[in-house]
């Protein structure tokens, strides 16, 4: 937690935020490769399941007074099993819930995780639905098995932003954490801190990745600060 | 559903904290893991549960009633089933650090270390003096003792095992703790606050033991420096319960391509030539329609905790615990929201220590205007295990809701595990903090794995990829 910045204004008036965003869906169905987009602008066709990466970050600026950073979880594929850990969805101010455009069983399964987050998540949580793999119905328009009117519908109907993406062409996807951003409650957090903020920088907080300065206070020679 | 694995390196069986550590740092390691547990949640033993399902796990209600609804959101709550609390600078804070799990879970300090000195409802409570300077104006001894207590622990902050010089000429591998505490003249009852609450033994054991005045020494060193790590206490404590620490290491586990299964059960372990080979297994959620996912796989080495294999393990000793609901701060205590209070055994006739935990809505494990306090000791044989609670209960004042069972047996491996590749857990025991069972992680891993486990450099060395 040492990595976490403070939480709050900026010198100048400037407005900073924090966020936690969660990533949910079926397997292969690009979340991985969406994050990998957003943080590092990059895209790999043969990407295997999820590992050793399951946490970023990354800011934007969503205008010249207010940066929004996002802290990244992955599911880690404990979701494969059903078996998530509710420390997944603890604090998470937002989600993106991705399905496959050309796989509708996809779209189904999105459907039953935002009802798991409007079931275990924090109550005001904003959660974007993502079609992804847009590129390959541009080329193939026949390899659509979710029409856009469709996702969209329900999206709607369960207040969701919607965004058909592409990880591997990057259409859509700042738009997509953009408008994330933009729905978030910037002022509540730069006063608060939604997220909390590091514990280290509140009251009985404390920062365990600050124990090289502070943790042989009584080690070695010198000893008891008597 | 994907398909399982033919094949796992290691089979790890209950998420428990021991197993979840061992599983991450297993992962990390690049070991294929396949992490199960039969329960429907993270934890085992060591999860955090909110209030419904504690009363419905105690059952202490009249059935047809729902006592949790006048406590809030049943959900506001988790509260720990096993009382521990992390020492500042004790080896899981180390573990956590070094693993980097610390991205997952936030701490904060618990506000107070006290120790009760006499008996009954005259008895004095104070802060667990924590260095010489403390031990100066602690209640608990009188002018003359203050200043031995002085002497003593600045010694201890100055001891240094490669140094010589520091050893005020004793050979504390071959000394019992008596002598040392005779060199400085300590009288009997600053040696119980010393052994039991800063020192942190349970018994008097220690004190005539040869050769453990350098564990007790350790001991003492690992609690002032902890405390001096913060300042408040020696202890620390994860936001939204204990139950957090399974969940970060399990993760851990995940992202390094560890398998999880919960509501997964183990219908047959396999064994070759006496050796663990593998286990058939049915994945199945609760009021879930059918048979389940059933599956089979290779592995080569199972860890698991005590109850998937009751046949290789016996009872040690027996866990009395009461976890108790309060509306307000514990006497004598200077209205800490948090708190550790050591009752040592000789204070009130007991062979065990009684210790009490309490943790508050500080945490996020209740609503504001709550605590949470637990009760336990060791209990002892022919003692009314109703009773042997009381002068810990009598602590707390009002209480809103008491919660407590049978005495819950403790369980240690019948062997190593070398020999089937079986490696069994120890239960967590009356120990408030997590040392004894990070020595069991370090023992287990080197029973399964042959080396020492080392987790300095895990996080940098196997090449977790994080952006900033
Ligand atoms: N054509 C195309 N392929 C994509 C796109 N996004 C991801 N893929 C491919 O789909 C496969 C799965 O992508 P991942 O990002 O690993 O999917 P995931 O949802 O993280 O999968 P799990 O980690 O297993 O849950 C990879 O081969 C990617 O290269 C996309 O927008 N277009
Ligand atoms: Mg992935």
């Amino acid at each position: 937690m040492a990595t976490r910045p403070q939480q709050g204004g900026r010198p100048g008036g400037a407005r900073f935020a924090q966020f936690k965003l969660v990533l949910l869906g079926e397997s292969a169905v690009g979340k991985s490769s969406l994050v990998l987009r957003f943080v590092k602008d990059q895209f790999d066709d043969y990407r295997e399941s999820t590992i050793g990466a399951a946490f970023l970050t990354q800011t934007i600026a969503l205008d010249d007074q207010t940066t929004v950073k996002f802290e990244i979880w992955d599911t880690a594929g404990q979701e494969r099993y059903k078996s998530l850990a509710p420390m997944y969805y603890r604090n998470a101010n937002c989600a993106v819930v991705v399905y496959d455009i050309t796989q509708a069983a996809s779209l189904d399964k999105a459907k039953s995780w935002v009802k798991e987050l409007q079931r275990q998540a924090n109550d005001n949580i904003v959660i974007a639905l993502a079609g992804n793999k847009l590129d390959l119905v541009t080329e193939q328009p026949d390899k659509r098995a979710v029409p856009t009117a469709d996702a969209e519908a329900y999206a709607k109907e369960a207040n969701l932003l919607f965004f058909e993406t592409s990880a591997k062409t990057a259409e859509n996807v700042k738009e997509l954490f953009a408008s994330i951003a933009k729905k978030l409650p910037i002022e509540q957090a730069t006063q608060r801190g939604v997220r909390g903020g590091p514990a280290g920088g509140r009251p009985g907080g404390v920062d365990l990745g600050a124990r090289a300065e502070s943790g042989t206070a009584a080690g070695g020679a010198g000893g008891c600060q008597c | 559903m994907e398909e399982i694995a033919s094949e796992y390196d290691v089979v790890v069986l209950g998420t428990g904290l021991t197993e979840c550590i061992l599983s991450g740092v297993m992962s990390v390691r690049g070991k294929k893991v396949l992490h199960m547990d039969r329960n429907d949640h993270y934890g085992g033993e060591a999860a955090s549960v909110n209030l419904e399902t504690l009363f419905k796990q105690y059952g202490n209600y009249q059935a047809g009633t729902e006592p949790w609804k006048k406590y809030g959101r049943p959900n506001d709550w988790n509260i720990d089933l096993v009382p521990k609390l992390l020492m500042a600078n004790g080896d899981l804070t180390n573990i956590l650090v070094s693993t980097d799990v610390t991205r997952y879970i936030e701490f904060k300090q618990i506000a107070g270390s006290y120790v009760q000195q006499g008996n009954g409802p005259r008895a004095t409570v104070a802060k667990v003096p924590s260095d010489a300077g403390e031990a100066l104006r602690s209640p608990l001894m009188g002018l003359f003792e203050k200043r031995r207590a002085r002497n003593f622990l600045t010694w201890v902050g100055n001891f240094d095992e490669n140094n010589p010089s520091t050893h005020n000429g004793m050979n504390l591998s071959q000394t019992t703790m008596k002598q040392v505490y005779d060199k400085y003249g300590l009288e009997a009852t600053t040696r119980d606050f010393i052994g039991h609450s800063m020192a942190l033994y349970p018994t008097d054991e220690h004190i005539n033991q040869k050769g453990m005045a350098k564990d007790c020494i350790d001991r003492i060193r690992l609690y002032v420096n902890s405390m001096a790590r913060y300042g408040k206490s020696p202890y620390i404590y994860p936001l939204y319960g204990l139950g957090e620490l399974p969940q970060g290491f399990a993760r851990l586990s995940a992202i390094y391509g560890g398998t999880y299964m919960l509501n997964a059960t183990v219908d047959e372990v396999k064994y070759e030539g006496g050796k663990v080979s593998g286990i058939k297994a049915t994945m199945k959620e609760r009021g879930e329609e059918g048979e389940g996912m059933k599956f089979e796989t290779k592995c080569k080495k199972i860890l698991a905790d005590p109850s998937y294999f009751p046949d290789k393990a016996r009872v040690v000793g027996h866990l009395v615990k009461a976890i108790c609901i309060l509306n307000h701060p514990i006497d004598k205590t200077d209205n800490a929201d948090s708190l550790q209070l050591i009752i040592p055994q000789s204070q009130v006739g007991r062979r065990h220590d009684i210790y009490v935990a309490m943790v508050s809505s500080t945490h996020n494990v209740c609503p504001k205007g709550y605590y949470i306090a637990i009760v336990s000791t060791i209990s002892e044989s022919g003692a009314n295990h109703h009773l042997e609670l009381q002068p810990g209960l009598d602590r707390l004042g009002k209480i809103e809701e008491q919660f407590m069972g049978p005495p819950i047996p403790i369980y240690e491996p019948l062997e190593s595990g070398v020999n089937d590749q079986v490696f069994i857990s120890r239960s967590y025991d009356a120990s408030s903090h997590f040392e004894t069972m990070t020595d069991d992680v370090r023992d287990i891993y080197r029973r399964a794995e042959g080396e020492e486990l080392k987790v300095e450099g895990l996080k940098d060395g196997a090449g977790l990829q994080y952006e900033e």
